[in-house]
């Protein structure tokens, strides 16, 4: 604190009301997007477990499933650590704090019109954009008051350096709006029915240009720029190679936009399309691992840490499963493997060391760190829960990986199997069949990954429960 | 493949675009020193 005569007034404070809301609406998006997943992943195994009903059916809820971890659970965690780290980045409080809170109100509306619009079977089929029209116009109503929130806040920062955790978060939020208006062009023909722009296999172009920047920026540089926030802030180190972080940052951004095609290999798009998106996925393990490697090696020197601290072990077994699944993308962009691993549970396998591994594990990490500042406490009410929430976690996403990589790879070698004479080994059944043990396997991996965020919600019940809501000043400039 | 008569000068422009926002960047300093950036987070809250 100054003593300056001329700081009469307060010093203004942060606006961490809605980083409380955000924070705590993503441990109870996490509960329930689990929940479904888990429930789906059970109906694959037990199909009675539709139980004949319309709006219980694996074909309805897999979206709600998918929405909700990614849009809910990864959305408000990331509308959180954003707007707390270009805070305190900035050292201002948020540019129209009201308009914050209705980016907070107003993707709680989101998330509950998806929840209630997808079961009742409205969608428009695209996947990860499956909402209809009057949902998507909500969203960019949304979407912009958060790019106006956020880059208003470092329009107005008292801090001259940008520090790289904005870049990437930055880049997101301007990715997202240019994916989600090209994408969800739609034409209204009906209060809940639309057709796309687009059609045929130039509508699948776009759609896999925007799901996998859906990966590219919401997953992907979302999270990195929450872990180049949080992960210096709890090792209390700085990045290991900011010089790094720069560069790595760029070509990241430059390459994801093209790797699309390696969604439609040995489809109708044309050939050369395909081989661009070859080529550019196999560039992005680069810029990747650069990623990776920046955020582990700031624990250099600091190793021992890991012994004692459950939330950093969060973050750096995130980023290793981020290195894993950033392996295996390019991996299964290639051609000739993806002709195997196409429409198998390889897929799904890869897609779940993703989200469940690197999304996951960072958020999870990110809001143990944040939730007990946000509510004036040093630490979560148990320390010794949020290592058991670790382990059962790991273990959860080893059972599901492993169970979808024998289970993808077991379907592609028999769909290819061919007799001397020409005709197919195996029928499609038969695949089917021999794919139920894996399906049990993945649903207790699901279970127990579920199990974790069970207990994360009760250590955070506990820990709100006998908190409070700090107001923290922001720091001033000393007087001269 | 008319459509590709927009989407090169499209792709062209906006890659224009992010060089200006490197551009830009860097003549403002924000890369004059970095490793004090990193620490300058661990410092301040």
């Amino acid at each position: 604190m100054n003593d300056n005569p001329a700081a009469s007034l307060p010093a203004p404070q942060y606006s961490d009301t809605v980083i409380r809301q955000f924070s705590l609406a993503a441990v109870l998006w996490g509960v329930v997007g689990m929940l479904v997943g888990v429930f789906i992943a059970a109906q694959l195994a037990w199909p009675e477990l539709n139980f004949g009903v319309p709006w219980l059916s694996y074909g309805r809820l897999r979206p709600l499933h998918t929405n909700a971890v990614i849009f809910a659970f990864g959305g408000c965690g990331l509308f959180a650590t954003s707007y707390y780290c270009v805070q305190r980045t900035s050292h201002v409080p948020l540019f129209m704090p009201r308009l914050a809170s209705f980016t907070f109100w107003g993707w709680q509306a989101v998330i509950v019109a998806a929840a209630i619009s997808l079961p009742l079977g409205y969608t428009t089929g695209k996947e990860y954009a499956e909402l209809e029209w009057p949902i998507d116009i909500l969203i960019t109503l949304v979407w912009v008051s958060y790019a106006v929130v956020f880059f208003g806040t470092i329009g107005t920062r008292r801090v001259r350096h940008i520090y790289v955790a904005n870049w990437f978060y930055g880049a997101f939020i301007l990715a997202i709006a240019i994916l989600h208006v090209v994408n969800s062009a739609e034409v209204p023909a009906g209060w809940m029915k639309s057709y796309s722009a687009y059609a045929g296999v130039q509508d699948a172009m776009i759609q896999w240009w925007y799901g996998h920047n859906a990966v590219g920026f919401f997953l992907t540089a979302g999270f990195l720029g929450m872990m180049y926030y949080f992960i210096p802030k709890q090792a209390e180190r700085p990045v290991y190679s900011y010089r790094l972080s720069i560069v790595h940052f760029w070509a990241l951004i430059f390459t994801y936009m093209w790797a699309g095609p390696h969604h439609l290999h040995y489809t109708a798009l044309p050939d050369w399309t395909q081989s661009v998106g070859m080529l550019f996925s196999l560039i992005l393990l680069a810029p990747s691992w650069g990623g990776m490697i920046n955020g582990m090696m700031t624990l250099s020197g600091a190793w021992h840490k890991l012994r004692d601290d459950p939330v950093l072990r969060f973050m750096i077994v995130a980023l290793s499963f981020y290195g894993m699944a950033t392996f295996e993308g390019p991996l299964m962009s290639i051609k000739t493997v993806n002709s195997l691993s196409h429409y198998t549970d390889w897929t799904v396998g890869h897609v779940h060391a993703g989200a469940l591994g690197w999304v996951g594990l960072i958020t999870m990490g990110c809001l143990y760190f944040l939730i007990p500042r946000l509510f004036g406490q040093k630490k979560m009410h148990s320390v010794a829960a949020i290592e058991a929430h670790f382990w059962i976690a790991t273990i959860g996403i080893v059972f599901y990986i492993a169970a979808m990589w024998i289970a993808g790879v077991m379907q592609g070698l028999m769909w290819r199997a061919i007799n001397p004479d020409g005709t197919l080994t195996y029928t499609f059944v038969e695949s089917v069949k021999a794919t139920y043990p894996f399906y049990v396997v993945r649903a207790i991996g699901g279970l127990l990954y579920l199990g974790g965020m069970l207990i994360m919600a009760w250590n955070t019940w506990m820990t709100v429960a006998r908190g409070h809501a700090p107001r923290i000043a922001v720091p001033m400039p000393q007087a001269a | 493949m008319d459509i590709l008569f927009l989407l090169i000068p499209l792709s062209v422009g906006l890659a224009f675009l992010i060089l200006g926002a490197l551009a830009w960047a860097i003549w403002r300093g924000q890369f004059d020193s970095i490793e004090a950036e990193g620490e300058r987070i661990l410092r301040s809250d």
